[in-house]
């Protein structure tokens, strides 16, 4: 009864073409909007904004990234992690080197860095791809870390290759609080969100899934396979590289090259998995899951074993739960999670009639 | 001179090891079209549950610590292991995957690879374990003192091993009937299945075998390094072997791991210094990718043509 869109007719191009079309979409999506922007931080303390909510969003944006590039424009990337690293690290070089520099430029600057890797990995998708492009990214993956590693400026000849983040401040505000620190993250994640979610509506979207879906019938009527590919890889690791940037910044403080391992750009592949490939709603709930799944197997495990759980029993569990997950996925649910707020959609449409 | 063969030695003995690793990319490869991610955890698995066995079984059965009849008894359990391991992969995630894009497929296989490892160690602990095969790692004296290159008997061995391995294989597929049916599945599923070959006992042999393969991959390792959690990374190592040999073909594997083994090592000893070292982890990534540019299928792959 609530959810139905009889009645709302479309009478001009541009209110055909809007993002939400149906009416309840839109008050749904201000309500959530409203919701986080003004009500979690009245309510929420400071452990779930700092370990929960802030992470959330800032792998949210990763997952955005990972599914523009594998689940739009359909190219395996196994070097994510890699990728938010150049932009964190560039972050806190423009930071670092240029005077006055605005944090969000910063940021903005350190992310078209990661573009600017993310093209050169990108080239060899030119020729090939599947399996041997997900090699080509692990390329990027090993290297990159590695070259932040071993030159010391990347790092301003830290000793130990960490780099602590600058003071964000904007206009002179400075976001020292959890609060002030998650309504940024929260800006930037909101504004990249949607902006993504027209992108993939664009010309430029409609390219890359052409080609995910075939791509020598996607060159027959006049796309450009090397531009599509091309732009995927820039947006997409621009996207990895402005989380990255908000990864060291408004989340840990102080981040190392090492962090940014193989086994963050496998988190970063779940998510996508889980949350639903090719969906940009999807990547929110995948980014959720993965980062409440271990601390939920946590609380659950204390109350079952009390204090008497077998040592390393945990990290051995989350991996077999995840590993299982994700393959029941792949089998069960290939669209993720992100279907089944679809489905929950239709559902409600038609409700209370099954019909 | 005789530190750049002796360095050359080296890497082309790793490279045996890479080989063997990518072999058992191959094998199923080459009869499912599954790229299996997940080799590295059963390297890993292969070699935990070995060692784990050998811990166990003078206990359960009474029989002498650190004897023959453990170290076999051990095999035989372990590669049993590998075998239901190998079945159980193939009924329960690959065949409701079926005729899904390649790309799933290679996703689950990486989903497989955490699952496979978290058993591992829910089983066995997560402790670094000693492995023993009677070999030990000391230079061959004759070569020493004529040649004066260091050449350890351990790592002989291990390649000596690696080739009868793979000799048998390359027999195994010419003349036996299992053999032939495997080619032909690899050829083509539906012409298989329309001559009556059984799909299915082809996967699970298939299976089975890169278990086979898994476990010796992984007993040498383990040999050579401990029985630990990295074990799994040998699956990263074997990537570019891969990709430089060509996905399909066992003699690619195999010649792709000398040259990544090889070329790693001469890498990190001239060229390591001038950027600061420790490049051996990425430099086969970057080799691979070189000659992915200039032939994108491999030494030995085949050549894919796209038609409209």
């Amino acid at each position: 009864m609530l959810y139905r869109e009889a009645g709302q007719f479309k009478a001009s191009y541009q209110e055909d073409q809007q993002i939400f079309p149906i009416r309840q979409d839109r008050i749904g999506f201000a309500a959530i909007l409203v919701f986080f922007f003004g009500v979690v931080p009245l309510v929420a303390n400071q452990y779930w904004l700092q370990a929960i909510l802030i992470p959330v969003l800032i792998f949210s944006l990763a997952a955005i990234g990972l599914n523009i590039l594998t689940g739009y424009a359909g190219q395996l990337s196994l070097g994510s992690a890699a990728f938010m690293a150049v932009g964190a690290f560039g972050a806190y070089n423009f930071m670092l080197r240029i005077d006055g520099m605005p944090f969000l430029v910063g940021i903005v600057l350190g992310g078209l860095c990661a573009a600017a890797v993310g093209v050169a990995f990108g080239l060899p998708s030119l020729r090939i791809k599947g399996f041997y492009l997900a090699v080509a990214t692990l390329a990027a993956q090993f290297f990159i870390v590695w070259a932040l590693v071993k030159f010391p400026w990347f790092s301003n000849h830290a000793s130990s290759g960490v780099i602590t983040a600058q003071r964000v401040e904007i206009l002179g505000y400075a976001f020292d609080s959890p609060v002030s620190k998650y309504l940024l993250t929260l800006a930037v994640v909101a504004v990249l969100a949607l902006l993504a979610k027209n992108l993939v509506r664009s010309t430029t979207g409609r390219s890359w899934m052409a080609v995910r879906d075939m791509d020598v019938a996607a060159e027959v009527i006049g796309i450009r396979p090397m531009h599509a590919k091309l732009t995927a890889f820039a947006v997409s690791s621009f996207y990895c590289g402005v989380a990255g940037a908000l990864y060291a910044y408004t989340y840990l403080g102080t981040v190392e090259p090492e962090g940014f391992s193989l086994d963050l750009s496998f988190k970063i592949l779940f998510m996508i998995i889980i949350g639903g490939v090719g969906s940009i709603m999807g990547s929110f709930f995948g980014a959720a899951f993965i980062v409440l799944m271990p601390i939920f197997l946590n609380v659950v495990m204390h109350s079952v074993f009390g204090g008497a759980m077998p040592a390393g029993m945990g990290s051995n569990l989350e991996l077999i739960i995840f590993g299982g997950l994700i393959i029941f996925f792949l089998i069960v649910e290939p669209h993720g999670l992100a279907r089944l707020w679809q489905l929950g959609k239709e559902k409600l449409r038609l409700w209370p009639f099954p019909h | 001179m005789s530190f750049f063969f002796e360095v050359l030695i080296g890497g082309l003995l790793s490279g045996v090891l890479y080989a063997l690793v990518a072999l058992g990319f191959v094998l199923i490869y080459k009869a499912s079209g599954v790229f299996n991610f997940a080799q590295g955890a059963m390297v890993f698995f292969a070699a935990l549950t070995f060692v784990g066995f050998q811990q166990v079984l003078p206990g359960w059965t009474g029989l002498e610590a650190g004897g023959r009849a453990v170290f076999w008894l051990a095999f035989v359990l372990a590669l049993a292991s590998m075998v239901v391991l190998g079945i159980l992969t193939e009924k329960v995630v690959l065949r409701p995957l079926v005729n899904q894009p390649h790309i799933t497929l290679f996703m689950a296989t990486i989903g497989l690879t955490f699952l496979v490892e978290g058993i591992a160690q829910a089983i066995w602990g997560a402790n670094v374990h000693g492995l023993d095969l009677g070999i030990a790692d000391e230079p061959i004296e004759w070569v020493m003192d004529s040649a004066d290159i260091i050449v350890s008997k351990f790592d002989v061995f291990a390649a000596t091993l690696a080739g009868v391995l793979v000799a048998s294989l390359a027999l195994f597929f010419q003349y036996t009937k299992v053999g032939r049916a495997l080619r032909a599945v690899a050829d083509d599923h539906q012409a298989a299945l329309s001559i009556g070959i059984p799909l299915q006992h082809i996967w699970a042999i298939v299976w089975a075998v890169a278990g086979f393969v898994a476990l010796v991959a992984g007993l040498i390792w383990g040999a050579r390094s401990g029985v630990q959690f990295a074990l799994t990374f040998t699956a990263l190592k074997a990537l570019p072997v891969l990709i430089l040999g060509g996905f399909t073909s066992v003699p690619g594997a195999i010649v792709g791991g000398l040259i990544i083994g090889a070329s790693e090592k001469l890498a990190e000893v001239y060229v390591g210094p001038m950027v600061g070292g420790g490049i051996e982890g990425w430099f086969p990534y970057v080799l691979a990718l070189g000659f992915l540019l200039v032939r994108p299928e491999g030494l030995f792959g085949e050549r894919h043509i796209d038609r409209v």
